[in-house]
């Protein structure tokens, strides 16, 4: 790294430093710095915002108040900063900067904290069946359920409801199309339909439950989720795992990476009828499960990471079983893309299809498959590096074209990339414990932490017995759902699934 | 008599057939993706579990709605009926005319557009208009390869055709060649194949064929899995007997060539199942606004097809 380049770094941060100097820096908040700002640093942070830099992690609420994460990308830095709101009201950070309104919806919906000036008052999460609203927050009282979808007015627009209940075996969600003939006007998503709960459930949990819970926030993402979760815990009570633990890992998130993967490619292909692709992916992603399932004893490898190490030791046969896994999929995928990139009616699907452009990507903090292919670099493995990916050697694979095509194809290039990564480990995989025991005492942590789907966000504040005070999991899906509204503008409405399936963003995840 | 036993016995073979060839279809396809897949008799299956199960009508539904699938069931039923299958020259092979069948499917179409858009759910509505955007192209399509037929054999009825076909005076025709692939495109497009269509999906926003069907439940969805089931029989019993007519049993034939002419379909039937499975396999479903220009080539196909006839009668 070069001399300019650490100046403009320290430039660049100083622009965020400077705003928060005047607030008050939390000394508990490990490991990045959390700061409870005045109103006007607040206000000054989203015109930052809406500026482009720093970008959007995360916006949730608590009782008292409501904070932001922010990222610096050039600067590989985050800051936490908090407003209190005593009386339930703050500045909107939406009213500034779109990425922010769902949150704040959200926010709205479980604490009741009201955003001044926010242009999109309805409710998110809640249906108004809950028999209660603001659930998390101060007082509880009934909401109606009434929703109105936003307008699209013009001569011969017709409107297409889909869903919640889809004719396949898929998460719930409510889709409404604004369109022309074949070509939609505008989609409006409405989400929220597998709401569990899960920071109600969080607060007031031992460390043991939390782990657990996180592990089933987003089924295909347990591994990532679980991770996220036992790191903001080490960081919140600065404890340092035993070495192999990172390693074994590292090695669980690879192989739920190249499994979720290889099905997307496959499911991807198959919206395009082309089930020969799906069937083919379907056994390979079928072998790294049963790889999986014989290393680590589940199949998808939930409930093998817990805060302070990991439960589960790989055994020789196993790392030799990883290694057979590797070959097999090194000898049987190059064959699959071969036949993917000379399918002349696939690619006439796929090509162009759902543009998503780079500017929206950037505003969004799109992370994962979805920003990458679009042109966003960014992968919280390589910019917040955390161990051991501080000491493998690996590149982002980035594209520009922004179309289903470069989403498959980012996908199939991180397949190839893991499974690197997979024989890296393994090959570097040092001896030692498995985990340590974690004391019960009071902190805060903040971990981000890179899934198949993108960075996985989660913050958390223990109590003084160990148990966790308020925990938020931010899914990357909150940032890449209203995207997909924008990448189908202009499509036509048989291409929506397609579109869809290449970002393959989470329900549950995004729900809670 | 016995003339009116053997056509009430193609009556019966059609029904009889259509539901083994979907299941062989779904077979073969199956095996090619390496799943064992359903039995071959699995259609059947599902039709008497439709046939049991209640019939759920939305609110709103008229009469039509009702009515429609067994206007669409009985006209395919008799155009499929009429296609030579084994024999040529049957007692009602004088109404077996190539423009009496290209009607009866229409008018089926027709009714099935139509009850799509009864129910007035906004999927009913996208079936029954991208169907009818299928069905303006298809069908003059297949207008103009009857005619490059019919120029050739001199007759639009099938019975005549498929004699003419089969006597020695025929050869190698360039016209005949392009008619068999206009006619091959066609009946991919009028079956709701891939890749103008997925009779598999379960996406709602790509369906053609079973966007328009997506209400019916019960009984009504069994006539109508049945009409589609014979639809595909038809157009394979079709494309055999015009292009490759051997084996039929003549007017008034014995029973061991009626044997034969049966055997001689059967085989041409499971080979058409095969290749359609291997096709359906090998290529990915085309965007909506292609498919005017697959079936503009069939078009384009049937019309080099006639006009290369007045060029000379040879060709």
């Amino acid at each position: 790294m070069t001399a300019t380049d650490e100046t403009g770094k320290e430039a660049r941060m100083a622009g965020l430093s400077d705003l928060i100097t005047g607030g008050r820096p939390i000394a508990s908040h490990r490991p990045w710095p959390r700061v409870v700002v005045d109103e006007a640093t607040w206000q000054a942070v989203m015109a930052q915002l809406a500026d482009g830099n720093p970008t959007l992690l995360g916006l949730w609420g608590e009782a008292a108040g409501v904070h932001i994460a922010l990222c610096d990308e050039a600067a590989e830095a985050i800051v936490v900063l908090s407003l209190d709101c005593a009386d339930g009201r703050y500045p909107s950070v939406g009213a500034q900067h779109p990425p922010a309104i769902r949150p704040e919806r959200a926010a709205q919906d479980l604490f009741g904290l009201t955003p001044i000036g926010l242009p999109d008052t309805r409710p998110w999460l809640d249906h108004g069946r809950w028999g209660l609203s603001r659930p998390l927050g101060a007082a509880a009282v009934p909401r109606d359920p009434a929703y109105a979808f936003l307008a699209a007015e013009g001569e011969s627009l017709h409107q297409i409801p889909v869903g919640p209940v889809h004719a396949g075996i898929i998460e719930p969600g409510h889709f409404r199309f604004s369109a022309s003939g074949e070509t939609v006007v505008r989609l409006e998503e409405r989400l929220g339909y597998v709401h569990k709960g899960i920071e109600g459930l969080m607060a007031g949990a031992t460390l043991e439950q939390g782990a657990r819970l996180a592990g089933r926030v987003s089924g295909d993402s347990t591994v990532a989720y679980a991770l996220a979760f036992a790191r903001a815990v080490e960081a919140a009570l600065g404890v340092e795992v035993p070495e192999r633990a990172h390693w074994l890992r590292a090695l669980m998130a690879e192989l739920e990476r190249v499994a979720n993967h290889l099905g997307d490619i496959g499911a991807i292909c198959n919206d395009a009828a082309f089930s020969l692709m799906h069937a083919q992916c379907g056994i390979l992603r079928e072998q790294v499960l049963r790889a999986s399932d014989t290393c680590f004893g589940h199949r998808l490898m939930r409930d093998r990471i817990i805060p302070g190490g990991v439960t589960v030791d790989l055994t020789l046969d196993g790392a030799a079983s990883l290694r057979r896994l590797v070959a097999a999929l090194r000898r049987r995928f190059p064959a699959l893309i071969e036949l993917y990139d000379n399918t002349a009616s696939l690619q006439d699907r796929t090509v162009g299809t759902g543009v998503l452009a780079l500017d929206r990507a950037r505003q969004f903090g799109a992370g994962g498959f979805v920003g990458r292919a679009s042109g966003r670099r960014f992968d919280a493995r390589r910019s917040m590096r955390y161990p051991p990916y501080d000491r493998l050697a690996f590149e982002v694979p980035t594209l520009e074209a922004g179309d289903v095509n470069a989403r498959i194809w980012v996908r199939i290039r991180e397949v190839g990339q893991s499974l690197d990564l997979i024989d890296m480990i393994l090959d570097a995989l040092p001896a030692g414990a498995l985990r340590l025991e974690v004391p019960a005492a009071a902190g805060e942590g903040l971990a981000l932490v890179e899934g198949f789907r993108g960075d996985i966000l989660v913050w958390l504040r223990l109590a003084e017995d160990g148990r966790i005070a308020r925990c938020h999991l931010r899914d990357p899906s909150w940032f890449q759902w209203p995207l997909l509204e924008a990448a189908i503008e202009g499509n036509i409405v048989a291409d929506f699934p397609l579109c869809n399936k290449s970002f393959n963003c989470s329900y549950s995840g995004h729900d809670l | 008599m016995l003339d009116l036993l053997v056509q009430g016995a193609q009556m019966a073979l059609v029904l009889l057939l259509a539901p083994l060839l979907t299941g062989i279809v779904r077979k073969v396809k199956a095996r090619l993706l390496r799943r064992r897949g359903p039995s071959v008799i699995q259609p059947y299956r599902d039709l008497l579990r439709l046939a049991r199960k209640e019939a759920v009508i939305a609110e709103g539904a008229s009469w039509l709605f009702r009515v429609a699938p067994y206007l669409i069931f009985a006209a395919t039923w008799v155009a499929a009926a009429l296609v030579p299958t084994f024999a040529i020259g049957l007692t009602f092979s004088w109404t077996a005319d190539l423009i009496a069948i290209i009607a009866l499917l229409g008018s089926a179409r027709f009714f099935l557009a139509l009850a799509g858009m009864d129910v007035g759910t906004s999927f009913g509505g996208i079936g029954a208009s991208r169907e009818m955007l299928i069905a303006s192209l298809a069908e003059p399509a297949m207008l103009v390869v009857v005619f490059t037929v019919a120029l050739v054999a001199g007759s639009t009825q099938l019975s005549t055709i498929a004699a003419f076909m089969v006597s020695p005076g025929v050869g190698l025709r360039v016209s005949l060649g392009l008619a068999l692939i206009g006619l091959v495109m066609v009946a991919i497009a009028e079956n709701a194949r891939i890749p103008v269509d997925n009779p598999a999906t379960h996406l709602e926003l790509t369906m053609v064929h079973e966007a328009m069907v997506l209400e019916y439940s019960g009984r009504h969805l069994a006539m109508i899995e049945f009409a589609a089931s014979l639809k595909l029989l038809l157009y394979l019993s079709l494309i055999a007997c015009l292009f490759a007519p051997w084996g039929l049993a003549g007017a008034g034939a014995s029973a061991t060539a009626c044997a034969i002419g049966l055997a001689t379909y059967l085989g041409k039937l499971l080979v058409g199942a095969v290749a359609l499975a291997l096709f359906e396999t090998s290529i990915a479903k085309m965007r909506v606004f292609r498919v005017p220009d697959f079936l503009g080539a069939a078009l384009m196909l049937g019309l080099l097809g006639t006009l290369l006839l007045f060029v000379s009668r040879s060709l």
